[in-house]
């Protein structure tokens, strides 16, 4: 198989690739950052007094842990049609992966809140601290340094996960890899340097993860 | 007009439950088979055979860091180019597999080095022979840290099953999306096709959680 590998057609669509690993970038990066955003909320929502709030965050979080991603993303690309709702296909995209995403991320940080000890939220309050200089200068801190690494891995997940837009028709990087297997019949050529760009974008973040992973450790040492 | 496509969705039922038949049997047999590489691959690489560790680490990397997406195309596009054609289903089969197997084999390994030192050169002193070693101490011990994350990993797989759908293996994904050719009503077709996922993921999940709450009280008792 490998002496019949062929690289200068992968030479060939190496501006393509280029193309679509930023897109790849792109739409996780989009993803990443909107699903920060709605896990911050939706963690807010679920450890919230209100009864009504903690449940809706909970039937949200819930409902996207127990379902795949790919019936996601199906459900809002042939859903939102027939509701009247008319988006492009980054846009549908960017949604299902920042909704998906926002669900476990919503978790990893309430993990990271509930991972401090009650004393010392109390000893805050007893000290005449603020909710939001209570949030601000002990939970927060704390929590940081629990989350940043699930934070990060999940990240890498979300990564993986922007393969699937593919299958709605949004370029990237697997996408690129079909676009060389149909056009040329080379699935090897095509697929193999698809997996090599991913595995770029994974190594470097596994290495930022170990990177922050000893700071942490070299941090709670002193 | 959503009265109407109910009922029709109503006689699309048995593709349905067609569908669910094979998810379940995809991802059953995926399951038990990567359970049990996962295990052997877990348990070599929380030993000390440093090339065998090396190697299984370096394979699972390749796995983690690319899409499951992508590993389905190569299994399914370039297996038949190197001479070996495989039906849809056992692709899907030997893909999840290897996949579970991967995530298993972290998780395995994970949990034998959290077991402390002492208690294996404790065993070693005590004459137990290397398999003894495992079976009595080293197991029964690193379950309580393996379970929780196992059952976790028994749900993603799952979910991850989903994507066998692409290469034409009519799991419940793939009945949802044959049926909204016929049926343009998204939100109805993958609502049913999320409820059915549900039924299946959410008591895992809860089963997780719940290990995971019970083997931490256990740990802190001890």
């Amino acid at each position: 198989m490998l002496e019949t590998f062929n690289f200068r057609v992968i030479l060939e669509y190496m501006p393509l690739y280029f193309k679509c690993f930023s897109a790849t970038l792109w739409l996780s990066g989009a993803g990443l950052i909107g699903a920060l955003l709605v896990g911050t909320v939706a963690c807010a929502m679920r450890l919230s007094q209100s009864r009504i709030v903690s449940l809706i965050a909970g039937v949200y979080i819930e409902s996207i842990r127990s379902t795949p991603l790919l019936a996601q993303i199906y459900f809002f690309y042939f859903g939102l049609p027939s509701l009247g709702i008319m988006f492009s296909e980054e846009v549908t995209g960017i949604f299902a992966l920042t909704l998906n995403s926002g669900a476990y991320m919503a978790e990893i940080i309430r993990a990271g809140i509930q991972s401090i000890p009650h004393g010392q939220i109390e000893a805050g309050i007893a000290s005449g601290l603020s909710y939001f200089q209570r949030m601000r200068y002990i939970i927060l801190p704390q929590a940081l340094g629990v989350t940043i690494l699930p934070l990060l891995g999940q990240g890498i997940v979300l990564v993986k996960d922007s393969s699937l837009l593919s299958l709605i028709s949004i370029m990237e990087l697997t996408r690129a890899g079909q676009i060389l297997t149909s056009e040329r019949f080379m699935p090897a050529e095509g697929f193999l340097t698809t997996a090599a760009f991913y595995l770029i974008i994974y190594y470097i973040l596994k290495g930022f993860s170990s990177w922050v992973q000893k700071r942490l450790i070299f941090r709670e040492a002193y | 007009m959503w009265g109407f496509y109910f009922e029709q969705l109503i006689d699309s039922l048995p593709i349905f439950l067609k569908g669910l038949w094979i998810t379940a049997s995809v991802s059953g047999l995926s399951l038990i088979a990567g359970s049990i590489i996962g295990f052997f691959w877990g348990i070599i690489r929380g030993g000390k055979g440093r090339i065998l560790r090396r190697l299984i680490g370096a394979w699972v990397d390749l796995i983690r860091g690319t899409p499951f997406l992508v590993q389905i195309f190569v299994i399914f596009f370039i297996f038949p180019e190197a001479g070996i054609n495989l039906e849809a289903f056992p692709a899907a089969v030997i893909a999840l597999t290897n996949l579970a197997a991967c995530f298993i084999c972290e998780i395995v390994a994970g949990g034998i080095q959290a077991v402390p030192s002492g208690q294996k050169e404790a065993a070693t002193a005590s004459g137990l022979s290397a398999y003894q070693r495992l079976r009595y101490v080293i197991l029964p011990q690193s379950m309580r840290t393996i379970l929780p994350p196992l059952v976790g990993q028994y749900v993603l797989t799952i979910k991850d099953s989903s994507i066998v759908s692409v290469i034409g293996v009519i799991d419940v994904t793939r009945a949802g999306w044959l049926t909204v050719q016929r049926i343009p009503e998204g939100v109805l077709v993958f609502g049913l096709v999320g409820i059915l996922y549900f039924v299946i993921c959410y008591p895992l999940i809860q089963l997780s959680s719940n290990l995971e709450k019970r083997m931490t009280v256990v740990a802190t008792r001890l």
